[in-house]
């Protein structure tokens, strides 16, 4: 008792060191895992450097990268902001992997130290952990061993074949990027020993009902050749399984002119960008998440006596910054902050399950004052995405707060509607809107692989369905098919189709900028 | 307990090589906006970080993106205080895309930034494949300077020189050799004959070992004197060979004619020749002095300003200017310790018969001193078109000829407009090719 009475407070004034961190690291899983029940892969933490830390935001936040000059690119950008004070750097990083790896930048202040192993090591690393897109489609456990791989693969190459023609198929590759991944299924996983065992079994299986009678059999003439050209093209689209929304994926299967390793290339960038879709799916719920348990948790220590005034002062400073939401007309205004409606969002749903209001127990009549909120966010966080946790959990009280309306925009009128507003009528519209926002498949353009004879002209045929008529940019549009055809090799062409009226909009054929 | 991991000490470069990959990709661009940079008005900062923009061409990431002037869109934004539904918002006019509409593209259009090229980068593309013509087969005829270096021991030298411990070592050595007493053996003897002498009353066998004490004793000491404690045979020297230091010093000269027929254009250029020049010794060089002389009919030792901005008037003698410059050099800039650079801009009028003077100054006093002498004869833009790169021209351009026939470290070039400075310079500077021509 004397002991703890001398010392409660885990730390005093802003220098940290080892020991410091250690003793708020186990103070903080303490609150986070004996108390708030969060379960999370074990934890790496790293210190780095500002220079270091600008290094892993231009390689993707990624601790191991191959080399390439987008990189480059991105690092001489964030260094400019960074060194002319337009941007500050974020105060930690942290990588989806099991172990889960934190970055703490070495400027931090111990109280802020603190405040990010709770935000990112309890956090992220639990939202990591249990969410349902996550689990589908990420393997933690394995990305850091792949990066590797990776890394020494695109180095390997780059002294086998030359720096030119690594960084060409790199840069055809990272254009199709958001067009490498698989949106709606895992993608099939086959070990090359089960490939081959595959075609032997066909083999084996046609060797076994070969019939030589078949072949006299007189094949069909004229009269039904429409039927059967349909017929055909069914069976050419259905062995190679099109229409195939991954277009990394055809072209690294079925190009006809790329060599082993730039194959693996392509694969190399599509299980990166596949790596990264479930991120992109769930910035609020996220950010909202780590920021709800550093919150939690600073709060806990503060009041168990661990931390003193001026660190919560701080710590409360810096929070309140994060999730700062201003409004449209405010010249900082830029876009819908995650951190601010997560966190608001996860804030709410603990008092709705334990002060609920009238209205919060109309609107969600299941979980209102069921008394268990820190229950309630776990389920949450472990089957939602941003879309869906919106659409289900984002309530009027907080569409009041934030004010939020909904504008219509269309390309041919001169003036913005403002659909609905944060009023009685409104709110299921906002709130449906909002979710839509946050939809991966109603934002990207959705261009799939329909058709190629490989017997023929061996020309691939995209597809875009074009959505509320948003087009493609030209310029962009024409330089990433210019990188399709580098690497399918022969011509590609695009039509853009309206997907209510089934109407071409707009063809690309492929004679053009054959460059 | 978590894994705490210091990351700090790593290796601090980890993304040059994604930087050099970046540089190299978009190198032709940056040279050339480094170039357009040059050629404006600016050249007076080209001795430094450049911020460049970051060229369009060559650094896109292309990819299928919605365009956003086309369909049908939703935005929800916070902060509602005056709306209600089906109010009506003016669009902003095309291309001020202001308020929230910007956000969705954030990341995606943040190519047109200006990024930050260190000095030496900005140096690199500039100089690029350039280089003074034998440029270091001439520094190291040239370097008269020397500076002792050790260079091992010898055996012959000044006292200040010797080397105490190479000499104490074979002093030792020799000494062990040929056994020459130590201090010892010597206090022993020494010790033992006064203890006998200490005795009252020596027996016989004492009294017997006390003169063999003696005759011990003495026998030690002759050898002692024998044999030297350091013998001139032992002693070495540090031994010294003078190297040669290449020069670390130029001087440049910038000569100019002022006279009325350089009127605001041609000073332009040529100032910007000086400064290629200027730049390009401030690389090589840790020391570089500007001497400016400029002339009418007389020439005249002035300050930068006044070269470049004051005026005179008076007819044209292109020889004061190299008198002056001959008595610079005899004065302040021995050539044995100077290297000695200088550049030429004139608009090739002269008084006549002078012409040929200076051909002769040249080639028969300065160009034995100078490292290098180019020559600019700034013309206009249409007689650029006449006279392209031929022999024809003023006096002092067809006399100039003849020196640059005949001297390897002599240039001469004509240029019209700035446009053509650089690749005048670059002409001027080109490595090897000229100069191993002519010879």
């Amino acid at each position: 008792m004397v002991r703890q009475a001398a010392s409660t407070l885990l730390f005093e004034g802003s220098e940290w060191n080892f020991a410091m961190l250690s003793r708020a690291y186990d103070a903080i899983e303490e609150i986070a895992v004996g108390e708030m029940g969060l379960d999370v892969y074990p934890n790496q933490i790293e210190i780095v450097s500002s220079e270091q830390m600008l290094d892993a935001y231009s390689s993707i936040g990624m601790p191991l990268m191959y080399q390439h000059w987008s990189f480059g690119k991105r690092f001489v950008f964030e260094n400019h902001l960074y060194r002319k004070g337009n941007r500050g750097l974020a105060y930690e990083l942290v990588i989806n992997s099991d172990p889960c790896i934190t970055y703490l930048m070495e400027e931090n202040t111990m109280p802020m130290q603190a405040l990010v192993i709770a935000h990112a090591a309890f956090g992220h690393n639990h939202f990591f952990k249990n969410n349902y897109l996550f689990r589908q489609w990420t393997d933690a456990g394995a990305i850091l061993g792949y990066m590797d791989f990776a890394k020494k693969y695109v180095a390997k190459c780059e002294e086998r074949h030359g720096l030119r023609a690594v960084e060409e198929i790199l840069d055809s590759a990272h254009a199709l990027m958001d067009q490498g991944v698989f949106h709606y299924r895992r993608p099939p996983r086959l070990s090359p020993a089960k490939v081959t065992e595959r075609a032997r079994e066909r083999l084996e299986y046609e060797e076994q009902t070969y019939s030589d009678l078949w072949r006299t059999l007189p094949t069909t003439d004229g009269s039904t050749g429409i039927e059967e050209a349909e017929r055909e093209v069914l069976e050419r689209k259905k062995a190679l399984n099109l229409p195939e929304e991954n277009l990394l994926y055809f072209l690294e299967k079925h190009s006809l002119i790329l060599e082993p390793w730039q194959r693996e290339i392509l694969r190399i960038v599509r299980v990166i960008a596949q790596y990264f879709y479930p991120q992109g799916q769930t910035k609020v719920m996220n950010e909202g998440c780590a920021t709800f348990v550093h919150y939690t948790i600073i709060n806990r220590l503060f009041d168990q006596g661990r931390m003193s005034e001026g660190a919560m002062l701080e710590l409360l400073a810096s929070h309140a910054n994060v999730v700062f939401q201003p409004g449209f007309s405010d010249p900082r205004y830029s876009g819908i902050n995650p951190y601010a409606l997560g966190f608001a969002m996860m804030q709410d749903i603990e008092r709705i399950c334990t002060k609920p209001t009238a209205e919060d127990k109309d609107w969600f009549p299941d979980f209102a004052g069921n008394g268990d909120g820190i229950g309630t966010l776990i389920e949450a966080w472990e089957n939602h995405r941003d879309e869906s946790f919106i659409l289900q959990y984002l309530n009027p009280a907080l569409i009041r707060k934030f004010r939020l309306f909904n504008l219509t925009d269309r390309a041919t009128d001169r003036f913005c509607e403002v659909a609905s507003i944060h009023d009685e009528r409104g709110y299921s519209a906002v709130r449906a809107a909002l979710a839509r926002i946050y939809d991966p498949g109603a934002n990207r353009p959705d261009i799939e692989v329909v058709d190629v004879n490989l017997l023929g002209d061996r020309q691939l045929r995209l597809r875009h369905m074009v959505k509320n008529g948003r087009l493609l940019e030209e310029v962009n549009r024409d330089a990433t098919l210019a990188h399709v055809r580098r690497l399918w090799g022969y011509g590609v062409s695009l039509e853009g189709v309206d997907a209510s009226t089934g109407a071409v909009l707009y063809a690309c054929p492929s004679g053009e900028a054959a460059a | 307990m978590p894994n705490f991991i210091d990351r700090r000490l790593n290796p601090k470069d980890r993304s040059l090589g994604n930087r050099q990959r970046f540089l190299k990709r978009v190198h032709d661009e940056l040279k050339r906006s480094i170039r357009d940079q040059v050629k404006s008005d600016k050249i007076a900062d080209v001795d430094a970080a450049h911020g460049v923009p970051v060229p369009k061409r060559g650094a896109d990431e292309p990819g299928f993106r919605h365009s956003i002037g086309s369909g049908e869109r939703d935005h929800v934004l916070p902060g509602n205080e005056t709306f209600s539904a089906g109010d009506r918002l003016k669009k902003p006019e095309a291309g001020g895309g202001g308020g929230g509409g910007r956000s969705a593209g954030r990341g995606e259009g943040d190519d047109d930034f200006v990024f930050v090229l260190s000095r030496d980068e900005v140096l690199d593309l500039f100089f690029e494949d350039l280089e003074l013509p034998d440029m270091v087969k001439l520094n190291l005829k040239e370097t008269v300077t020397y500076k002792p270096h050790r260079v091992g021991f010898t055996t012959a030298g000044t006292p200040s020189n010797i080397n105490v411990g190479r000499t104490m070592r074979n002093s030792f050595g020799r000494r062990i050799a040929l056994r020459r007493p130590r201090s010892k053996e010597f206090d022993d003897v020494v010790a033992a004959i006064a203890e006998l002498e200490d005795e009252e009353q020596l027996s016989q066998p004492q009294r017997r070992r006390l003169l063999q004490l003696r005759e011990e004793l003495e026998a030690l000491e002759r050898r002692r004197k024998r044999i030297a404690y350091v013998d001139p045979v032992d002693v070495r020297f540090n031994r010294f060979e003078r190297q040669p230091v290449p020069n670390a010093c130029a001087v440049m000269f910038c000569l100019m004619d002022v006279s009325a027929s350089m009127g605001e254009r041609e000073k332009d250029l040529a100032k910007r020749f000086f400064v290629l020049l200027h730049l390009f010794l401030k690389r090589r060089y840790e020391r570089i002095d500007i001497v400016f002389i400029r002339h009418t009919d007389e020439a005249r030792e002035v300050d930068e300003d006044t070269f470049f901005f004051s005026k005179q008037s008076g007819g044209t003698v292109v020889s004061t200017a190299l008198e002056e410059m001959q008595r610079v050099i005899a004065d302040r800039y021995p050539p044995h310790i100077w290297n000695i650079y200088a550049a030429q801009a004139s608009d090739g009028d002269n008084a006549s018969g002078d012409s040929e003077r200076c051909a002769e100054l040249l080639r028969d006093e300065l160009m034995k001193r100078c490292q290098y002498y180019a020559y600019v004869e700034i013309i206009d833009e249409r007689e650029s078109e006449i006279f392209g790169s031929t022999d024809n021209g003023t006096s002092l351009w067809r006399a100039y000829r003849t020196v640059d026939g005949a001297v390897p470290n002599f240039q001469m070039a004509r240029i019209a407009r700035p446009a053509d400075i650089y690749p005048v310079f670059h002409k001027l500077f080109a490595r090897h090719k000229v100069v191993q021509l002519r010879r």
